[in-house]
Formats: C-alpha cells, sequence, structure tokens
C-alpha cells in the first residue's frame, strides 16, 4: 500500500488541491503554522484583521462626525483638540480615516467579491464548455488583460460617473479576467478527472456537475488570486478617488482626502498628506504580506 | 438497507442464469471520426446479460471493453466517438433512442458504474457520504434528507466499511485505496441498479485487497440480485468470478463461453495467449512467461483478414485475407477463428 501511494500521489491533483482547501478552513491549527512558517503572513494578517475591526467599529473610535465642518478647526495642527489635525474644512482628520476605513474596505472586499464571482462564472462556462463561446470568451480577455488595471478601471469609472456602486463595478472588471483565466485553466485539467465522468455515470446533469464537481476543485488558486487582488483594489480606489473619479465628496476616502491636500496644503499642512498616505500604504503592507502567505501556504509545492 | 437485504432471497448460484435477460446488448457499433480516419472501438458487439448474473468482457487495453460499457450508458465522449448501429435494451427498451434527460435516469439508478481509480474517481472536497447521497437525491427523490443520510450510512456498513457514520464525514484523502474503491461501490449500489458494469475495479488496488473487493461484489451481487458486465485483463479474476466470458479483440468479439468451457477448451488463439502470459505456481518447468507477441494492431489501419493474424502464431495465408466468421462452435461457445475446429481436435492448428 505504501509503495502504491507513492506512486500515485504526485498525479492526485485533485487531492492536493482538497487537502489545500482543507487547510484554509483549519482554524486554530492553521494561525499556529501561519505565525511559525510565515511570521511575515501572521503581520499582514494583524494588520487586516485590526483594519476590519477599525472600519466596524468607527463609530467607536472616531472622535468627531466625519463630515462635520468646522471653520475655527481649518487646517487644526496634529495634537490638541484634533489628534491627527483637520482639513481645510475643519474636518477631523483622525475621524475621516476612521471611517475611510470602511469606504476602502467597503470598495475592496465588495469589488473582489464581484470580480471573483463573475470572473468565476465566465471562467467555468468558458473552460466546461468549450467551443466557441470558450474562444470568444478569451478574445474579450485577451482585450481587456491587455489594458492595466488602473486604465481599465479609469475608463470604466468615467462612462459610469463617480459613486460608490459604480467605483465598485469599475474596479471590479478588470478583476474579472484575471479570475476567469485561473478558474478556464483549472476547469480544463478538473474537467478530465474521473469523478467528473462518475458524476457523469451517477446521472447528474451538466449544469449540476459544474457547480458541484467541478468549480470547488478550482478555487484554491482563486484564494490566493482575491487576496492580493484585494490590496490592489484598495489602490486602484484610492487612485481613482485621487483622481477624482471614485467616491464622490463628501465621503471620506483616502485617496481623496490625499489628492485634496496634496496640490495646495502639502508644504503648509503635511498631515493632510502623510497620514491617510500612510493609512493606505500599512493596508497594502498587510493585504500583500498576507496574499504570499496565503500563496506560500496553497503551493503544493511547498508543503512536504 | 440491512435490514432491506434480509428480505431479498439470496439467489442460489447458477439459477439466476434461466431469468430473461435484463440487459441484451445487439450489434453495437461505436466508432470515432478522427482526422486519420474512422476509428472502429466497437465493431457489431452483441450479448445478452441475465438477472443476477456475471459477464466478464476480457482483452488487452484498447480492445474496445470500456468504450463499449460507456457506449451503454450513453456516454461516449462525442464528438469524435459516435454509436452509429445496434440497440441497448435494458428490459426491452432501447437506451440508444431515448432522449437525455430519460437516460440520466438510467444513469446510476438503473446501471451504474464502478471505475478503475479509486484515488480519483472520488471528489477530493465532498465527504464519502455527500458523494453517496448524491445519487440517492438524484433518483429516489420521494426521500427525505434524512432518511437519505441514514441510507448513505447503511450503504457504507453494507460496504464493510467500519465506522460507517464516522467515515461518511470524512474525506477521501483520508481513506486508503480499497477503503475508497469500498465507497465508490456503496456509490453505485446506493440505489440499487439492475445492472453493475465494474470497468477494472481491481487493477488499481494492492493484490491482497482485490481480493476482498471481488469477493465483496460477489456477494452484493447474490443479496441484491444485480447484473454485473465485470471489465477486466485479469483472466485470474475471470475465473473466479463470471459465469460467461466475452474476448474482445481490436473492438470486436473473438470469443464467447461459460468459464469453465473457455478454460478448458479455448477456441481463438488470442485467448489462449492471454491464458499462456499468466504465471503458475505449481508449473514444473520454470519456463519463460509466454508473451504475445506485437501489439493491438492500430484500429483505423486493420488488416483486410482476421484482426489478430499479424500476432497469432497460427495464421495462415487465409487468416490474413479473409475475416473468419463468428460461429457457434459447440452449445453456448462461439469463435471468430477459421482453425476453431483444428483447435477443439487437436489443440493446435495441425
Amino acid at each position: 500500500m505504501a509503495t502504491m501511494r507513492t506512486l500515485v500521489q504526485p498525479v492526485d491533483h485533485a487531492a492536493e488541491l482538497g487537502r489545500a482547501g482543507a487547510n484554509v478552513t483549519g482554524g486554530g491549527s492553521a494561525l499556529l503554522h501561519l505565525a511559525g512558517r510565515h511570521p511575515l503572513g501572521l503581520l499582514g494578517l494583524v494588520i487586516v484583521v485590526v483594519f476590519v475591526l477599525v472600519a466596524a467599529f468607527a463609530p467607536l473610535l472616531a472622535t468627531y462626525d466625519p463630515l462635520a465642518t468646522n471653520a475655527a478647526a481649518s487646517l487644526a495642527q496634529p495634537g490638541g483638540q484634533h489628534m491627527l489635525g483637520a482639513d481645510f474644512m475643519g474636518r477631523d482628520l483622525w475621524s475621516r480615516i476612521i471611517y475611510g476605513a470602511r469606504i476602502s474596505l467597503a470598495v475592496g472586499i465588495a469589488s473582489t467579491v464581484l470580480g471573483c464571482v463573475i470572473g468565476a462564472a465566465v471562467g467555468l462556462v468558458s473552460g466546461y464548455w468549450g467551443g466557441w463561446v470558450d474562444l470568444v470568451v478569451q478574445r474579450v480577455n485577451d482585450v481587456l488583460q491587455a489594458l492595466p488595471l488602473l486604465v481599465l478601471a479609469l475608463v470604466m469609472a468615467a462612462s459610469l460617473g463617480p459613486s460608490l456602486a459604480n467605483t465598485i463595478i469599475a474596479i471590479s472588471i478588470p478583476v474579472v479576467p484575471h479570475v476567469a483565466r485561473v478558474i478556464r485553466a483549472s476547469t480544463l485539467s478538473v474537467r478530465e478527472m474521473p469523478f467528473v465522468e462518475a458524476a457523469r455515470a451517477e446521472g447528474m446533469g451538466e449544469l449540476q456537475i459544474a457547480l458541484r464537481h467541478v468549480l470547488p476543485n478550482t478555487l484554491a488558486p482563486v484564494i490566493v488570486l482575491s487576496t492580493a487582488q484585494l490590496g490592489s483594489a484598495i489602490l486602484t480606489e484610492a487612485s481613482l478617488s485621487f483622481l477624482g473619479l471614485g467616491i464622490p465628496e463628501p465621503y471620506p476616502s483616502w485617496g481623496r482626502m490625499l489628492s485634496e491636500s496634496a496640490a495646495e496644503y502639502v508644504r503648509t499642512a503635511p498631515w493632510l498628506v502623510i497620514f491617510p498616505g500612510l493609512a493606505i500604504s500599512l493596508v497594502i503592507f498587510g493585504t500583500n504580506l498576507l496574499g504570499d502567505a496565503v500563496r506560500d501556504i496553497l503551493d503544493p509545492r511547498e508543503r512536504s | 438497507m440491512p435490514g432491506e437485504t434480509a428480505t431479498l432471497p439470496a439467489l442460489p448460484e447458477g439459477a439466476a442464469r434461466a431469468g430473461p435477460p435484463v440487459l441484451e446488448v445487439e450489434g453495437l457499433s461505436t466508432w470515432f471520426f478522427t482526422r486519420r480516419g474512422i476509428v472502429r472501438a466497437v465493431d457489431d458487439v452483441s450479448f445478452a446479460l441475465a438477472e443476477g448474473e456475471t459477464l466478464a468482457i476480457v482483452g488487452e487495453s484498447g480492445c474496445g471493453k470500456s468504450i463499449t460499457a460507456l457506449s451503454i450508458l450513453g456516454l461516449v465522449p462525442s464528438p469524435p466517438g459516435r454509436i452509429v448501429g445496434g440497440a441497448v435494451r435494458l428490459r426491452g427498451t432501447d437506451l440508444l433512442r431515448v432522449d437525455e434527460e430519460a437516460m440520466r435516469r438510467v444513469r446510476g439508478n438503473e446501471i451504474s458504474m464502478i471505475f478503475q481509480e479509486p484515488m480519483t474517481s472520488l471528489n477530493p472536497v465532498l465527504t464519502i457520504g455527500a458523494q453517496i447521497e448524491e445519487a440517492l437525491t438524484l433518483h429516489q427523490t420521494a426521500l427525505s434528507r434524512a432518511e437519505v443520510r441514514a441510507r448513505a450510512v447503511e450503504m457504507l456498513q453494507l460496504v464493510r466499511i467500519p465506522e460507517p457514520e464516522r467515515r461518511a464525514k470524512e474525506y477521501p484523502h483520508q481513506l486508503s485505496g480499497g477503503m475508497r474503491q469500498r465507497a465508490m461501490i456503496a456509490m453505485a449500489l446506493s440505489c440499487n441498479p439492475r445492472v453493475l458494469i465494474a470497468d477494472e475495479p481491481t487493477t488499481a488496488l494492492d493484490v491482497t485487497i482485490q481480493a476482498q473487493i471481488l469477493e465483496l461484489i460477489l456477494d452484493l451481487q447474490r443479496r441484491l440480485g444485480t447484473a454485473v458486465i465485470l471489465i477486466t485483463h485479469d483472466l485470474g479474476v475471470v475465473a473466479e468470478t463470471a459465469q460467461r466470458v466475452i474476448v474482445m479483440y481490436a473492438g470486436r468479439k473473438v470469443e464467447e463461453a461459460e468459464v469453465v468451457a473457455l478454460f478448458e477448451q479455448p477456441l481463438h488463439p488470442y485467448t489462449r495467449g492471454l491464458m499462456g502470459s499468466i504465471p503458475h505456481l505449481v508449473d514444473e518447468n520454470t519456463e519463460r512467461l509466454a508473451e504475445i507477441p506485437g501489439m493491438v494492431p492500430a484500429l483505423n489501419a486493420l488488416p483486410p483478414g482476421c484482426a489478430f493474424a499479424p500476432r497469432c502464431t497460427m495464421a495462415t495465408e487465409r487468416c490474413h485475407a479473409e475475416m473468419p466468421p463468428y460461429r457457434e462452435w459447440q452449445p453456448g461457445h462461439y469463435s471468430a477463428c477459421w482453425y476453431a475446429e483444428a483447435l477443439m481436435q487437436h489443440g493446435a492448428v495441425p
């Protein structure tokens, strides 16, 4: 038995994925594993968790209403009544950054999820059924992928107009071809697996086979992709808002806060640039560390 | 399930053959239309399967055994494959003439299949229980959620998996190869099918496990009255399990007989070749294991005469030029060889 297992193992690709999937949902032991082998990944996880908690408990952490203006406090320096200072309209910077975490998180997660769901559907249809549908979908993907993420998001945002929902859609569209490509590639190999044939011999319909047997076996690489994508989506939102195409006033978006102040106040009130910039950098740093660790953990070649 | 099986009368061995055929395959031809020509993977194959009977289909890799099985289930990959002729009658209904939806109700319900690779025939991300429940939810729509779950556990018990409740919640990678094949059998039998097609069910297993799995299939067959088509290249397996044997070569039947008659007096040189390549423990002269020289010919470029002639040690000019007829030489013993009669009388071509 032992020799047969080792013989079979290298081709037991789907079982590998299954184990990988089980690893992710492992809970406590997975966390310990992460701490031991990927200390930076743990740091990333901590940053992301703190970020999520800040967004969730924003009303408790904020010291002022993030939208309330106060002429008396215009461009107030950090310290004193305003911990991190106040902007031109006298809005408290700390409170705006805290609430800005909500916007960043909402846009980041919503656009990643939306992009992944659409991408998974497109990739699955394309890979499982193949034929001319596959051909057309792949050429459209080529076109979309030829454009840089930000440019595509810019075009989308500009044509949709600035609003929270439109920003999410604009950022999710460039994610679609990436996810679709990954899912399609896995689908092509998974659909040839004997358990798919077995499901067919069991009398299962094609749609049900695709959703129940093929799709779950293609998701491991998408988990990696989406973790990395989260940071990039947050950055894209900041960039769009910086260029005035993202979240409209008066909602606090880190990117917009940066752009408003960068031109006029970078010399006179540098804290207006430094703190939102720090917030963006920290979150991107955290999600990237986490994304790298997740990729390492799910990579079958890494595990022995 | 155990309660239910207890009420089923155990079929006495041999008596089963008297029943009417459950499955009749007549003149089945499945061809693959490729760029390099037409590949006749299955060519004019006929057989009947009685209730509770075990029919073995034997042959080398690429002789059409598996395609025959897939054709019965209507699962031939198309394109390039197509069933170009014949009939597959399940209790009188020709499965080649029913639509896909009706066919789906047959698969897994009336005819199920066990595959060769227990390692990859189970979905790694679903629990064993969930995969057994699948066929039940598809076909036994009257059962409630809880009944389906209970029945899945009963099936695991039936295939003698210890601690079935716990195993039902486990994933395939937590089970050994033999256990997985047992789970596959549980899946295939969960809807109590009339016909079970076992495509090389023991090839990927350890020899010790092989015997257990075969015994399990036979025992369940006796208890449930299922007819079994056993596809294998292992004549040892055939001798232990089947009542009747079909030997296939290059997509066609070359010999068909009761298992005893086949082993006592094979009437086709190919069958003799297959038997010669089984190792014997008690052989006194420890000679080199006999092999059949050459390889199965490309199915898109078959010779005009007997397909086996290029590899046959007894072949004459006639064999190369003319296709031998498939005929009955003794009651119930068919063969497609010009020299079957000579084989019958002398054991070789004189």
